[in-house]
């Protein structure tokens, strides 16, 4: 199988967006995108879980049998979320902190099973490292955008605590984009993560229709489709 | 489906959606009336708003849906909404907080599911549950009866002037779950506006939607499994758990019964045809599982009032119970579980 970069990012990106059209790892994409900075911390994770994982599982794909490949792709991902752990445990306390649980759960994120399943196991080295980076992308993308409209929505602030993340230079990059604002608490609570993806699934479900709507059917030449020739 | 011919004579019935929409308003009209004498202009202001943001909104959707407006519109059930959410909010409340609730119930709670009929959770209260977990300070504020000018109350309404503390009032479920140390005899009477049963407001608030429930009992709007199941469950659960009136009281069956929303909920809210359950039996159950859990919120949960939070988890059961609960078909033998000779 092989596959254009270019073709791997529209995928990863938005053909085969993990958050809105496969709504893989859901769990995480609700637990964490109540702020933009908590969104970007587990996104950043996850990219670095996905390509890497990608990565290692291409290497060794001649090396292991069908029979034990499961375990042998759960074990190499969940080595590299003990990695993942321990480097937010050094540099980011805080955040890895107020992500508690959901740092250890990258392991059963099922992007990151599925991409190595699908992808890693079929895919050489570079190309497998490409489509676990831009999928990792895709999904912290949404992540990103979730957490961002919460956080506006719940608070009327974009960008709050982003020293937990980029250190004290960010400290005072948070923009208060209403000031008084009452605070709309659903947004911030569970049914607000569910809300804001439907609506970006049916956002995304309306781009790609009104995109099908504007381009031309080309038919195919009648004579380069015939198969059976009975004169 | 099998329609048999009928011969003459025919009896003609008047019955449609739009009729039965309007015998609903109508039935609220004295809560409303209790309501604006204890409120002034709450009330009216309330569902004044609810109507003209539902019909616009509902509008604006159906147009969007490229379905006709005026025909979606004159059914009325979008009216039924907006007057039973603007009698559901405190009254007074700010105009945003009135758009964000029937905009939730309207879109979220209507249409996003198909319109009317498709339904799976009664929109007014989806609506009112939204700005409640969304509002909890606004949403507590309720007015002490006839304290609040009608200026003033205008401009909080229109303008976001603050809501001051003079103006409220605890509501006497609010007052009783938050009580601690006194017993019930001393927390009534320190209470300024005790009533016979519960709060002076509340209690004939009450009255009046049993009434207007009454009403469209005898009209047949209604069967009266789903409202006498919901308060014979909340009665008898207040009765089990009635610990009489020390300080850790939960309050008695006809404290609960004339309470909060109680007749709101049970006459006008659970009997709605869409969101609750279809068959008799089933109503019944659907009507049992609401007081319950009306109870055990009031009694042991995080909140004062239940009604809405009750209804829409009913409302989640309400296909397993029309499962369980299908009728038998006339000339047909019972079913039997499981796999029986014969069937295919």
């Amino acid at each position: 199988m092989s596959t254009s970069y270019k073709e791997l990012t529209i995928n990863g990106l938005w053909k085969n967006n993990p958050g809105l059209v496969q709504l893989l790892g859901l769990c995480p994409l609700m637990g964490t995108s109540n702020s933009t900075v908590n969104a970007l911390g587990l996104g950043l994770a996850t990219i670095f879980v996905l390509a890497c994982s990608n990565a290692a599982v291409s290497l060794i794909r001649n090396a292991v049998t069908p029979a034990i490949r499961l375990p042998a792709f759960v074990m190499i991902i969940a080595a590299l979320t003990t990695c993942i752990e321990l480097l937010m445990q050094a540099y980011t306390y805080q955040l890895y902190l107020i992500l508690g649980v959901f740092i250890p759960l990258i392991t059963t994120n099922c992007v990151i099973l599925g991409r190595a399943e699908a992808f890693a196991a079929k895919n050489k080295f570079v190309s497998s490292t490409y489509d676990g980076f831009v999928m990792g992308l895709g999904f912290a993308l949404v992540l990103v955008i979730i957490g961002m409209v919460r956080e506006l929505l719940g608070t009327g602030t974009l960008f709050t605590n982003m020293q937990l993340l980029f250190g004290s230079m960010a400290a005072n990059w948070q923009w208060t984009v209403f000031p008084n604002y009452e605070g709309f608490l659903l947004a911030v609570l569970p049914p607000g993560a569910f809300l804001v993806l439907g609506l970006m699934i049916a956002l995304k479900n309306q781009i790609d229709s009104y995109i099908l709507a504007r381009t031309p059917v080309n038919m195919p030449a009648a004579a380069d489709r015939r198969v059976r020739v009975t004169d | 489906m099998y329609l048999p011919p009928k011969s003459s004579p025919h009896t003609t019935n008047k019955s449609s959606t739009q009729n039965l929409m309007l015998r609903v308003i109508l039935a609220t009209l004295p809560a409303f009336l209790v309501s604006s004498y204890f409120f002034g202009i709450g009330p009216a202001i309330n569902v004044a708003l609810c109507i003209i943001f539902a019909v616009s909104i509902e509008a604006f959707i159906v147009s969007l849906r490229k379905r006709p407006v005026s025909y979606a519109l004159k059914d009325g059930s979008v009216i039924v909404t907006a007057v039973l959410l603007g009698l559901a909010l405190p009254p007074f409340s700010s105009w945003w907080l009135v758009l964000i609730a029937i905009g939730f119930a309207v879109i979220f709670g209507k249409h996003l599911f198909g319109g009317l009929g498709q339904n799976p959770f009664n929109p007014a209260m989806l609506g009112y549950v939204v700005v409640l977990v969304s509002f909890p300070v606004a949403m507590t504020s309720w007015p002490a009866p006839q304290t609040v000018a009608s200026s003033d109350a205008l401009a909080h309404v229109f303008l976001g002037t603050p809501w001051l503390d003079a103006w409220s009032h605890a509501t006497v479920l609010d007052t009783l779950k938050n009580n601690h140390s006194l017993t019930l005899h001393e927390l009534w009477q320190d209470y300024p506006y005790s009533g016979w049963i519960s709060s002076n407001s509340s209690e004939w608030i009450n009255l009046a939607f049993l009434l207007g429930g009454l009403y469209l009992l005898y009209k047949r709007v209604f069967t009266w499994h789903a409202p006498v199941a919901m308060l014979l469950a909340l009665a008898l659960m207040s009765l089990i758990f009635w610990n009489g009136s020390g300080s850790a009281s939960n309050g008695s069956p006809l404290f609960h019964l004339f309470s909060g929303a109680t007749m709101l909920g049970a006459f006008f809210i659970i009997t709605d045809p869409v969101s609750s359950a279809t068959s008799n039996q089933g109503r019944f159950i659907f009507g049992l599982g609401v007081g319950v859990l009306v109870y055990i919120i009031r009694a042991w949960g995080g909140y004062p009032d239940a009604i809405a939070f009750s209804v829409l988890l009913m409302n989640l059961c309400a296909p397993t119970i029309d499962y369980f609960t299908r009728p038998r078909t006339y000339g047909q033998r019972k079913a039997k579980r499981g796999f029986n000779p014969g069937d295919n």
